[in-house]
């Protein structure tokens, strides 16, 4: 990784960090996001340049190489210059594009998330880009990479108290740390997930290698050449996970729920605790013998463009690894709904084995007034939290071999794909009571709910006053 | 399970009716059928009489046409498993004769209606009202509403869909 030196055309002298600009105008980016944009792609350019050279035996002028560069720089610089972004009232706008005007426009009442990313090179030179999550496609998010690190968390704390409904001058309120992840833990984590399918990885590579050296040895030292390749490709798999992983801490602050994580680059999340539609319990089988497991919560949005470092998706890790109680105590935190011992579970009846013989081991579901729970799974044991208030549909599937059996499945659906808790093999009595009571039960939370909404929106004066 | 609260609706008569697609759904599913059936049987019959004589390329066309007739009995069940309510804060959506489904859809969980006919659709002046929330999985449509059923369901909806909006 280079600095601005690897930019053919770096724009001008870098101004430094002035003191935030009033808002309400037009503000650009920091002039250095065209290198920290550009600045793979360049290298990657050049390097197809050079490699391209020494093929045809360099018989270009090295000045269509530069040409070539010094477009791609100019194109950045270019985008650059026709971005602009400013927050008004209560919308965030980002005008961008020379030929292709893109204006787009935020409403921040409707944010689901926003994140701060650094990635390695713009750490190095203190910038970071700021994502704002809308519900939806992720094309409809808003990006501005970059600003210095310091604009971008002001930025993100007066959208945040903007959509809670509070003056966007007020300071970002503290925030309590409430789990940090140990390095040793989440490597072993990787490993042991990891191991499952190494294991059998090694025990295939064990057979065909005992065949080869009965047919040919010739055909060793290509299986040995094959293994190193995926040796290496594993590697750096699993070096990715736990990089992206690493230092991983959730904070709780009024704004919503915090996670930090990176080694070299780095990303701060923030999801406010409304929009939250479900939260998920993973317990891979390697992982129980432990006693840890993993927390995922669900926002609203399409799982969009995977990004290398996770946060478009609609999907976000709340604990990658740890005990059950920090679980149950972030789940507290992501799901004020389901604090405390939650509901109870029942099991379905013995028949349903014949329809689950596998997965029934675990199946059970409940709820209460506020929360649905269900339990899935065999290998992964998945616990599911749906917050009545958020369920988009209740749905009775009954298939043929669950007629048979006179049972019935019972889906509550949230927000997204695949988000649901699922009420498996129940009696098909108590499944059509349990449809109609759901219903009625959403309902009821959904008015709630609103009321709350209210609540959290309070006139401007009167936030004030209470900052 | 916990049992049913008192303040719940008993899940007793239904207040508001029970409304099934038009009729007209299954004549279009019989011309379907019937049509492809033909158009199996005439390529069967030609096919067998040309490799096998022309006893055999009749007896192709009598099979055919048998399993014509079976498709239109499953076919016959599945319109008639149809079936659609809208109450006073959600509709329901019943179908299925192999998976029975029944989905709930609160009205303020709507994010769009969109009423689509296709060429045959129009030829029979149905047309099918999908609601869309914001959960993929919840599959509210209803096929086979004529044109004015499908109008009236989808002002209704979209009507409903805005009284009672609930954010995400």
């Amino acid at each position: 990784m280079t600095g601005p030196p690897g930019q053919p055309a770096a724009p001008g002298p870098p101004a430094p960090p002035g003191p935030p600009a009033p808002p309400g105008g037009w503000h650009r980016l920091h002039p250095f996001s065209p290198v920290v944009r550009s600045g793979r792609g360049i290298i990657a350019l050049l390097a197809v340049l050079a490699l391209s050279r020494t093929m045809t035996g360099g018989s270009r002028s090295p000045w269509v190489d530069i040409g070539i560069a010094c477009a791609a720089a100019l194109a950045a610089v270019i985008s650059w210059l026709v971005t602009r972004w400013r927050l008004d009232g209560d919308t965030l706008r980002i005008e961008s594009g020379l030929l292709r005007r893109d204006s787009r426009q935020l409403p921040v009442a409707r944010i689901q998330a926003v994140d701060v990313v650094q990635p390695f090179l713009a750490r190095a030179l203190g910038l970071a880009e700021l994502r704002v999550r809308l519900a939806g496609s992720s094309h409809a998010d808003g990006r501005l990479a970059y600003l210095t690190e310091q604009a971008a968390l002001d930025l993100r704390a007066r959208l945040l108290a903007a959509h809670h409904g509070l003056d966007p001058a007020t300071p970002a309120p503290a925030e309590q740390i409430a789990v940090v992840v140990p390095t040793g833990r989440l490597a072993a984590s990787v490993l042991l997930s990891a191991s499952g399918g190494a294991l059998v990885a090694v025990l295939a590579g064990a057979v065909v290698a005992v065949v080869l050296a009965l047919v040919s040895p010739a055909g060793l030292a290509a299986l040995g050449l094959a293994v190193l390749w995926w040796l290496v490709i594993g590697a750096s798999l699993l070096w990715r996970r736990v990089s992206t992983q690493y230092g991983f801490t959730v904070a709780q602050s009024p704004d919503g729920i915090r996670v930090r994580r990176g080694l070299l680059g780095t990303v701060a999340e923030t999801i406010p605790v409304l929009r939250v539609q479900a939260v998920r319990m993973i317990e891979p089988l390697l992982w129980r013998p432990l006693g840890w497991c993993r927390l995922e919560v669900d926002v609203a949005g399409s799982p969009g463009r995977d990004v290398a470092d996770g946060t478009a998706r609609a999907r976000k890790t709340l604990l990658p690894v740890g005990e059950r109680d920090q679980a149950r105590y972030l789940l507290a935190l992501a799901l004020p709904a389901a604090a405390g011992p939650g509901p109870g579970l029942v099991r379905p009846p013995g028949r349903a084995r014949w329809k689950a013989p596998l997965s029934y081991h675990f199946l059970a579901a409940g709820h209460d007034a506020g929360t649905a729970v269900a339990v899935t799974g065999r290998l992964r044991k998945v616990t599911t939290w749906v917050p009545l208030a958020k369920a988009q549909s209740v749905r009775y599937v009954q298939g043929p071999v669950q007629r048979r059996l006179g049972l019935a499945t019972v889906h509550l659906d949230a927000a997204g794909h695949h988000v649901r808790a699922e009420f498996r093999e129940r009696p098909q009595p108590q499944a059509q009571l349990l449809t109609d009571e759901l219903a009625a039960l959403s309902r009821a939370a959904r008015r709630a709910g609103r009321g709350q909404a209210a609540r959290v929106v309070p006139p401007v004066n009167a936030a004030q006053s209470e900052a | 399970m916990p049992a049913v609260p008192d303040q719940l609706p008993a899940p007793g008569p239904p207040r508001t009716p029970v409304l099934a697609p038009s009729p007209r759904l299954w004549q279009m599913r019989c011309a379907e059928v019937l049509v492809a059936g033909a158009c199996l049987a005439v390529l069967a019959s030609t096919g067998a009489g040309l490799a096998a004589g022309p006893a055999l390329a009749g007896l192709a066309a009598m099979v055919v046409l048998a399993g014509a007739i079976g498709v239109l009995w499953f076919v016959r069940n599945r319109f008639r498993s149809w079936s659609y309510q809208e109450r006073d804060e959600d509709l329901i959506v019943q179908r299925g004769v192999m998976i029975r489904r029944l989905s709930v859809v609160p009205y303020g969980r709507m994010q769009f209606v969109d009423v689509t006919a296709g060429p045959v659709d129009r030829l029979f002046r149905l047309a099918t009202v999908r609601l869309h929330t914001a959960a993929a999985a919840s599959d509210a449509r209803i096929p086979g509403l004529e044109r004015d059923e499908a109008a009236r369901l989808r002002d209704r909806l979209a009507a409903l869909g805005e009284a009672k909006a609930a954010g995400l």
